[in-house]
């Protein structure tokens, strides 16, 4: 299972690095329909907490592809530790 | 379909976060019996690959784009709570490192996207799977998956105030049905894809036929 764990991340990884910054930038259906129906700036205040990586951006990087695919390298491999972390966590409390 | 801060009024998040919460609980509950040496790693690199795939926006009908969300994915594979928790996880990344989904509305979002989206959808499918084959059966899980969690989202805003629901119910529901073909497909492809390279993963424990 580690093979398939680490070609199953790389795989994660490179979708993020090549396909994420072509992706479409237009409004998701969710944004989109607050857009046309008039709800959106409900949305828009000052978010509770700040982001380190707001919109799948790396600050500082000033080409957007590149810091769309850095940002998803990040993310990708956050989300698998934690996905794990939280397997290991339950089969722990369990064996407790 | 992440809901941002603002949109739902307190009651309805807070409502929705016990609610998530407790499903989270129990879902955790029942996969520790069930997580074994496959399904830990799995639950990794699913989580790891949703996230990378909610971040593929695709174009839809009149300059909306929608994204997969991979909750049928996750519970065919693993079962439907080991499905709910892998995409809360992808859920809590996203609002907490991306700003993807508003912190208020964490609950709401697990609600639409891991126990509607992962865990309705994972029975879902066992309903299809009895009247179809195994491609329409995943096809139509998740088509009606996204559905069935834009109908949430829409019912959510209108409670809190936010959008009427006749107004948000037909915009919602209508874009989702094209997004839900764009799930429909993904799923059925990254299926097809384990099927050709690691059959033996379809077979786990937990999962569905």
């Amino acid at each position: 299972m580690i093979r398939v764990s680490i070609y199953g991340l790389l795989i994660a990884i490179a979708l993020a690095v090549f396909l994420a910054p072509f992706a479409s930038q237009s409004p998701d259906g969710l944004e989109k329909v607050a857009e046309d129906k008039g709800f959106l700036e409900k949305g828009e205040r000052e978010p509770l907490i700040g982001a380190p990586l707001p919109d799948y951006s790396m600050p500082g990087v000033k080409h957007e592809g590149v810091s769309t695919a850095l940002a998803g390298i990040v993310g990708t491999i956050i989300t698998f530790a934690a996905a794990l972390g939280i397997g290991y966590l339950i089969k722990k409390k369990k064996a407790m | 379909m992440h809901i941002p801060d603002g949109f739902l009024n307190a009651k309805t998040w807070v409502t929705l976060a016990v609610v998530s919460g407790f499903a989270v609980g129990v879902a955790s509950r029942i996969a520790s019996k069930k997580a074994g040496e496959k399904q830990i790693p799995l639950m990794g690199v699913m989580a790891a690959f949703i996230f990378a795939a909610q971040m593929l926006n695709f174009p839809v009908a009149g300059g909306t784009s929608g994204h997969f969300m991979g909750g049928v994915l996750a519970s065919i594979l693993l079962g439907p709570s080991m499905g709910l928790l892998v995409m809360t996880a992808v859920l809590v990344v996203q609002c907490f490192v991306f700003q993807d989904g508003g912190l208020t509305a964490l609950g709401a979002n697990i609600f639409n996207m891991g126990i509607i989206g992962a865990v309705l959808g994972y029975y879902l499918y066992l309903i299809f799977r009895k009247v179809g084959s195994r491609t329409i059966a995943v096809f139509a899980a998740s088509l009606v998956s996204i559905v069935l969690a834009a109908v949430a989202c829409s019912v959510e805003l209108a409670i809190s105030g936010t959008v009427p629901l006749k107004v948000a119910l037909p915009a919602m529901a209508g874009v989702h049905v094209l997004i839900g073909i764009g799930e429909g497909l993904i799923t059925i492809a990254a299926l097809g894809f384990l099927g050709k390279t690691r059959p033996d993963l379809l077979e786990i424990p937990g999962g569905a036929k």
